[in-house]
């Protein structure tokens, strides 16, 4: 029995390693920790980077252009050693301080892609508030805080991006953005956005929009699973997806 | 039956984490719900009483440290922490909001601002905390902005320029709600700034009212500046406000006139400086006003918070104002009308040597070329640490200051230390009149129990050094306070007695506040750079 969920829980890590365009330093990442790499890049490395890390010929690290292909791990040894013979010094940071500026990066760059078809706006308005996005999906003052804010969206995604969200929702889902579980002891199960974890606790905004903190001595199960997002791809007609891409990318905020 | 009960144990235990929003009726009687702390000051009467009573004076000295969260922040902890249901909200400053679960103290989320570099308040890049309305929390920032926060998900909703910080204005205090309004005053008042008061609309962050804090022409008392003085005469409001539903009026505490130490620029009372005004909440129209110290020249900021208490006056119930003002004068004031009840030197003080029948104080001391000793110095009896008033005790415990300063002025530094300006403190380029610390009396933070039939204290307990931090006192009948030297101190609220201490290892420049969660009541201080929290084993 034990053995048996500890083989589901490590298939479904698998699986999602399989979804996570990132490796293994990603896991980690909560909003808080994208906040520590944005301030960590913005004191040290934006310095001889800029604050959009494009300012050394070849190199552009907001959206992910190296002078060669670097996994996490290379980024992470190259952040804490250095690149000698190089204006590239090496840093006292710690592997985890050096973990949340990779994953700032690999975020900030994961939002800067692409383009997609033109649909209508205001049908797309009109397909987005007849459907269910509201009950996840927050736009201004209205909808759900648990699904990602949408209020913004047209500023920080791509149509391309937008699109993709929509039919295959689990693809690129943003560190910020993952859903997780936690069933106690007494059998409850509450699922919500991750907001922290640490060796002895976990933060979530939960499915009721509730800031809610947990002991995992209080926990049976724990863990991420897939998001509650469905695809649209087959629900919806390519024009209406059209309309609603171009109904997001209109978003701009207040 | 049995089963029963559990359930309802259950739903009791349940229902804090599916509570309503936060509506204005909750904050206006804070008091009904003890687990809670809606509010800078636990209410809007600004009296920093818990009704919580797990906590006691019998066994205070069991408290245990619950948990630690460090600010990732160098500048000195000024914030309260609101507690809603279970969930924190305070500041990082200068202007980093932050939720945290209350029982652990682990952050939710954190909304990280950063002010414009015009920003530079005068005297710390600090904020003394939020307030909620609804779902929303609101702070006020070192660029004078006003800033609406989702509390649930940490994203700002609106962003509202109150004054320019390139004209020095900035905001370091807790917003105040009143209704669907948030108000708010501006501070900087050691520069060449006019204050005012704002109401903003809480869901839009539109202003509603404005109250310039310094009459302009025409007005009633823009004939107490001479000249143009009153464009740039100070009159900052850098603390929060309180409210009396009876009589709809919100009141605020106003600062020093500018420049500080010099009134020859500025001839005349200096009306609104060093006063308290009661506005109406709705229109922002002045009702009534008292001035603590007319032509300030020793930067008595009166911008304590106002505590409104209902008590035995001369044998009558009476609705008061209970004020411990920087200038060493205690007061009593009646909230209704304004009328000056009483006033009397809490601490040593020589600048008045008593009042005219309408309350005004006769100033006796100036300073002069030669310099002359005051007291209290220029740090005052008290500064802006709010106090607390128990209505089970009756008594108001004010975290205070024995000192004295002598005064001087252009620059004459008789009885200093040799030397260039050794003793000098500058504060405001257009500052002329120095101050120092006198020499033979060492400045000390004592925490005194005031009685407000007669202005006495029924006790103190003296610190070893001076203090910022003010006091909470709860129906545990426990007043907690501390100073700069780090220690978060327990006293019996009836006889002052040291009953627990915790070594928190940085200055404590914040005043405590209780909540409890799941039934356990929980103590918390922001010290150093750090929040503490303590509850019983």
């Amino acid at each position: 029995m034990k053995f048996t969920r500890r083989l589901v829980a490590s298939l479904l890590a698998a699986g999602l390693a399989l979804f996570a365009p990132r490796t293994a330093a990603a896991q980690h990442e909560t909003a808080a920790d994208l906040l520590d790499g944005e301030r960590a890049f913005k004191n040290t490395c934006a310095n001889c980077h800029g604050p959009d890390g494009d300012v050394i010929a070849g190199i552009d690290l907001g959206r992910g252009r190296f002078r060669r292909p670097m996994t996490d791990d290379d980024l992470l040894r190259i952040i804490r050693t250095g690149i000698p013979n190089t204006p590239m010094p090496a840093s006292q940071m710690t592997v985890e301080q050096a973990q949340k500026i990779v994953a700032y990066l690999r975020n900030r760059a994961a939002t800067a892609r692409g383009s997609v078809a033109a649909g209508d706006p205001l049908r797309g308005k009109g397909v987005f508030d007849k459907g269910t996005c509201a009950s996840c999906h927050r736009v201004g003052a209205t909808g759900s805080r648990v699904g990602p804010d949408l209020t913004d969206v047209g500023t920080r995604r791509s149509a391309r991006e937008l699109e993709l969200a929509l039919v295959d929702p689990s693809a690129d889902v943003a560190p910020a953005n993952r859903t997780y579980r936690v069933v106690l002891k007494d059998g409850t199960t509450v699922t919500g956005r991750l907001l922290g974890h640490d060796t002895f606790s976990v933060q979530l905004l939960d499915s009721k929009e509730q800031l809610r903190s947990f002991d995992k001595a209080d926990l049976r199960e724990q863990g991420f699973v897939a998001t509650p997002m469905p695809s649209y791809r087959t629900s919806m007609t390519p024009q209406e997806l059209a309309d609603v891409v171009s109904y997001l990318s209109s978003l701009r905020g207040q | 039956m049995r089963h029963a009960l559990r359930l309802a144990v259950v739903l009791v235990l349940a229902a804090p984490l599916y509570a309503q929003q936060v509506t204005f009726d909750r904050i206006l009687h804070g008091d009904r719900e003890p687990q809670n702390w809606l509010s800078y000051s636990g209410t809007l009467m600004n009296q920093r009483f818990s009704p919580l009573t797990q906590i006691t004076a019998a066994n205070v000295k069991n408290l245990q440290q619950q948990w630690v969260w460090q600010a990732k922040s160098l500048e000195k902890f000024e914030a309260t922490p609101l507690v809603v249901d279970g969930v924190m909200y305070t500041v990082q400053a200068p202007n980093d909001a932050v939720a945290l679960d209350a029982v652990t103290g682990r952050v939710f989320w954190t909304y990280a601002y950063t002010p414009a570099p015009e920003g530079r308040p005068c005297c710390g890049r600090v904020n003394r905390g939020l307030a909620i309305l609804g779902d929303t929390l609101y702070m006020g920032t070192i660029d004078a902005h006003l800033i609406a926060i989702d509390a649930k998900s940490g994203k700002p909703l609106w962003n509202t320029v109150v004054a320019k910080a390139s004209d020095r204005y900035s905001i370091t205090s807790s917003p105040t709600i009143v209704k669907d309004k948030v108000i708010i005053g501006t501070g900087g008042g050691d520069g060449p700034i006019r204050g005012y008061i704002s109401a903003f609309d809480a869901k839009t962050g539109k202003e509603v009212w404005r109250f310039n804090t310094i009459p302009g022409p025409g007005e009633p008392g823009h004939d107490t500046w001479s000249g143009d003085s009153w464009k740039t005469g100070g009159a900052g409001v850098w603390n929060s406000g309180a409210y009396d539903p009876e009589t709809n009026l919100v009141f605020f505490g106003t600062g020093n006139p500018a420049p500080d130490w010099d009134g020859r620029e500025r001839l005349g009372d200096n009306l609104y400086s060093d006063s308290v005004l009661a506005l109406d909440a709705d229109t922002g129209k002045l009702k009534w006003h008292y001035q603590f110290t007319p032509h300030d020249e020793l930067d008595y900021d009166s911008t304590q918070v106002p505590v409104l208490a209902d008590i035995q006056w001369q044998g009558k119930p009476r609705k008061v104002m209970l004020w411990a003002n920087r200038n060493g004068v205690m007061y009593v004031l009646d909230r209704t009308t304004g009328e000056f009840l009483k006033g009397k030197p809490y601490v040593k003080t020589n600048w008045l040597d008593g009042f005219d029948a309408k309350g005004r104080p006769n100033r006796v001391k100036f300073p002069t070329k030669e310099g002359t000793a005051i007291y209290p110095h220029v740090h005052g009896a008290t500064n802006w640490a709010p106090p607390s008033f128990s209505p089970r005790t009756g008594l108001f415990y004010v975290a205070t200051w024995e000192n004295s300063g002598t005064f001087a002025r252009e620059g004459q530094f008789p009885g200093a230390i040799p030397g260039p300006n050794t003793r000098q403190t500058t504060m405001g380029a257009t500052n002329v009149v120095p101050f120092y610390n006198n020499p033979d009396t060492e400045a000390i933070g004592v925490v005194r129990a005031y009685d407000p039939a007669t202005l006495d204290y029924k006790w103190e307990f003296r610190l070893g050094d001076i203090t910022w931090g003010g006091t909470l006192v709860t129906a545990g009948d426990v007043v907690f306070s501390g100073g700069r030297d780090g220690y978060f101190l327990a006293l019996d609220a009836k006889t002052g007695a040291l009953l627990w201490k915790a070594n928190v290892g940085g200055q404590i420049n914040a005043a405590a506040m209780s909540y409890s969660v799941n039934g356990k009541q929980y103590v918390a201080i922001s010290a150093g750079s750090a929040l503490f929290a303590y509850a019983l084993p």
